[in-house]
């Protein structure tokens, strides 16, 4: 606060030259129109995504209208398609990794940003940043090769066991499936979810803490209810940057989803998302109608992003109506 | 100066470039094909070999897929189109509306779809009858140990555990195959599920693998499981793969000579547009599940010079450029379907 306090002052001195203002200031203008054009861009390339993808799937919209959110047949040999199966399987599988992700994230990162070392917080920092470049492919293999036997193996039976009376954990185990994608899911957002947090938390203002713990806090306290709720915007930031990855994530996925268009209560059970069947199936789509539903399927896609978005956003307003209902 | 020189290296190189450039569109020939990602290696290496006996003749290839190939083939975007299946008569009429004159199928080499398992403690070679196979896949046989499995595999212990069954997930011409096949084999299979590079798989088919990698991943991880690959996959990568009873009651083990025999046997009926499912093909040494790869040549190229260049090649294909199929694990085209090919490459004008 002290430092900028103090150059605003520094640059009064030369803000008494009119011209100097007035350049700086057509300066400022052409800032802003730059940075406008790029800001509009993205909203451009957004809007021509989704008119493009309109435009491209007439077909089975006239066909199946809004059924097609709610069927479960996908037959391209008798062209029949309906989305729901790949919808849930979406949900599902960004649903479990991210349940997985949050916790697991949000606790890494609180170590790395408040509790270790600074040696071992760079150290630890840097491996998780190679993690997020790790291609989605590499993933998908140690899943089918690894993660799947072990699930196969040991996990799934021992759920069975134990939680089989939940249908969530019924059915014989395959490995591959709901459960093995939401895992390989939350090990892949997870870097995203460690590395922005531990930025937010990191620049949480050292007077917060300072405060917190002049009023007597613990260590944990000042960092669980001041620093954590002061970043709060930008931890749900990595957590939205999760989500669409976790959405649109489409190799790893296939590899260990089992690639079956149903619907199952069962973790167990396999299925299919929607960035999976696209990337499955769009190159040898050989009939209009078959291709257009993969393309509407696209749509569905970017629908669904937009509104668990949404979603996720309303949640953030409620929750932060709510910290400040209490801090009132 | 140094800018002065800067441009002055510049506008050489400019026109360096441009010379070479028209040196380039005056001897060279392009062509542009896309299409199936099966053929793919031969397909590379045919080009490759083409271009260094005839340098004057660049043909370059886009493995999008069969679908792929058939659209742009149709749309006119590249000079010839690849399929691992052939054109259907709509997609025909659909080519002939556009262009006001028909494409022609070539076959170039073959391929075929193979069983491959994971039954723990069993090593044997396993026969498959076509009841058999369309029984799993339509969910009707479910254990290892049924009579339809055990009464052609005497001597073999089979367990009596859940067959789970794997197919290929994403679209491709090994898919076709083995449902044009269990289509021949089996009424019902026709009747609810049918052919096509994807289908609506019957449960409990249950598990998808992406590629023929995906499917070995999932027999190989999974116990008591059945999937089916390409054979050049199984062939490249040692792959156990089981044999299968052909029509006139042999059980065959896939391989270069089975499926060329498949071949040869359809070719005595062969039709002129070369549209031709070898799947279930007579012959006592015919693996049945078997198939032609195409390319899509338009039957009239006005481009005379593209016209020959490509007429140049395919008799080329045909003849001396069969005898790259094998090192890479395709079966070689039968004499009587090379004669009647040839005689074909003539009519394109």
């Amino acid at each position: 606060m002290a430092t900028s306090s103090a150059t605003i002052p520094s640059a009064g001195p030369s803000a008494g030259a009119r011209s100097f203002l007035s350049r700086l200031k057509s300066g400022d203008e052409i800032a802003r129109l730059i940075t406008l054009v790029f800001a509009a861009s993205v909203v451009l390339i957004t809007v021509a995504l989704v008119y493009q993808l309109w435009k491209d799937s007439p077909l089975p919209r006239h066909a199946f209208g809004w059924r097609f959110f709610v069927t479960d047949v996908w037959d391209p040999v008798f062209d029949q398609f309906g989305a729901l199966p790949f919808i849930y399987g979406t949900v599902v599988t960004s649903s479990v990794g991210l349940l997985i992700a949050v916790p697991l994230g949000l606790g890494a990162a609180i170590f790395l940003a408040e509790l270790a070392p600074q040696k071992i917080s760079d150290t630890l920092t840097f491996f998780i940043d190679l993690l997020a470049a790790v291609p989605s492919v590499i993933y998908g293999l140690l899943g089918i090769f690894i993660l799947v036997p072990l699930l196969r193996e040991y996990v799934q039976p021992a759920l069975g066991k134990t939680l089989g009376f939940l249908p969530l954990f019924s059915g014989p185990p395959f490995g591959v499936g709901f459960l093995a994608a939401g895992i390989v899911l939350a090990i892949m957002v997870i870097p995203f979810i460690i590395s922005v947090s531990r930025e937010v938390l990191l620049s949480v203002p050292r007077e917060q803490r300072e405060a917190a713990l002049s009023l007597g806090a613990t260590r944990w306290e000042s960092t669980w209810k001041v620093v954590v709720p002061f970043a709060r915007t930008g931890i749900f930031g990595s957590i939205f940057l999760a989500l669409a990855r976790a959405l649109g994530e489409t190799m790893a996925v296939t590899m260990v989803i089992g690639n079956a268009p149903k619907i199952s209560a069962s973790l167990f059970s396999p299925g299919y998302s929607i960035a999976a069947v696209i990337a499955n199936e769009f190159t040898e789509a050989t009939g209009d109608l078959y291709l257009q539903a993969l393309i509407e399927l696209g749509l569905v896609l970017f629908l669904l992003t937009f509104i668990l978005n949404g979603l996720a956003r309303l949640l953030i307003l409620v929750t932060q109506r709510r910290g400040a209902g209490v801090h009132a | 100066m140094t800018a002065k020189r800067f441009a002055c290296v510049l506008a050489l190189g400019a026109l360096g470039a441009l010379a070479a450039g028209g040196a380039w569109a005056q001897g060279t020939m392009l062509i542009n094909g896309a299409g199936a990602t099966f053929p793919y290696p031969i397909y590379s290496k045919w080009f490759d070999e083409y271009h260094k006996k005839f340098p004057n003749v660049q043909i370059n290839y886009q493995s999008i897929g069969s679908g792929g190939g058939i659209k742009q083939v149709t749309e006119g975007t590249v000079d010839f189109g690849a399929s691992d299946g052939p054109m259907n008569a709509e997609q025909i009429k659909a080519y002939e509306d556009k262009h006001g004159f028909g494409v022609q199928h070539f076959p170039t080499v073959l391929g075929a779809a193979v069983p491959t398992y994971n039954i723990p403690g069993v090593s044997a070679t396993l026969n498959f009858t076509p009841e058999a196979l369309a029984g799993i896949y339509l969910g009707r046989i479910t254990k290892w140990n049924d009579p339809a499995i055990a009464s052609v595999n005497k001597g073999v212990n089979l367990p009596g555990n859940e067959i789970i069954v794997v197919h290929r997930a994403d679209g491709s011409g090994t898919t076709y195959i083995w449902t044009d096949y269990l289509c021949k084999v089996n009424e019902d299979w026709k009747n609810k599920v049918g052919r096509g590079t994807s289908v609506n798989w019957p449960p409990p088919t249950a598990l998808g693998g992406k590629g023929n990698e995906g499917v070995m991943g999932i027999v190989k991880e999974t116990p008591n499981s059945i999937g089916y690959v390409e054979l050049i996959y199984a062939i490249q990568n040692n792959t156990p793969y089981g044999t299968v009873r052909n029509s006139a009651g042999v059980f065959v083990k896939a391989g270069l000579a089975s499926v060329s025999a498949a071949a040869a046997g359809a070719a005595k009926n062969m039709p002129d547009d070369f549209r031709v499912s070898i799947t279930d093909a007579p012959g006592k040494t015919a693996y049945p599940i078997s198939s032609f790869t195409w390319l899509l040549i338009p039957k009239k190229i006005p481009d005379a010079g593209k016209r020959d260049a490509l007429k140049g090649f395919l008799k080329w294909m045909a003849t001396d450029g069969q005898n790259f199929a094998e090192p890479l694990a395709y079966a070689k085209l039968p004499k009587e379907v090379v004669d009647k090919e040839l005689k074909a490459i003539n009519t394109i004008e």
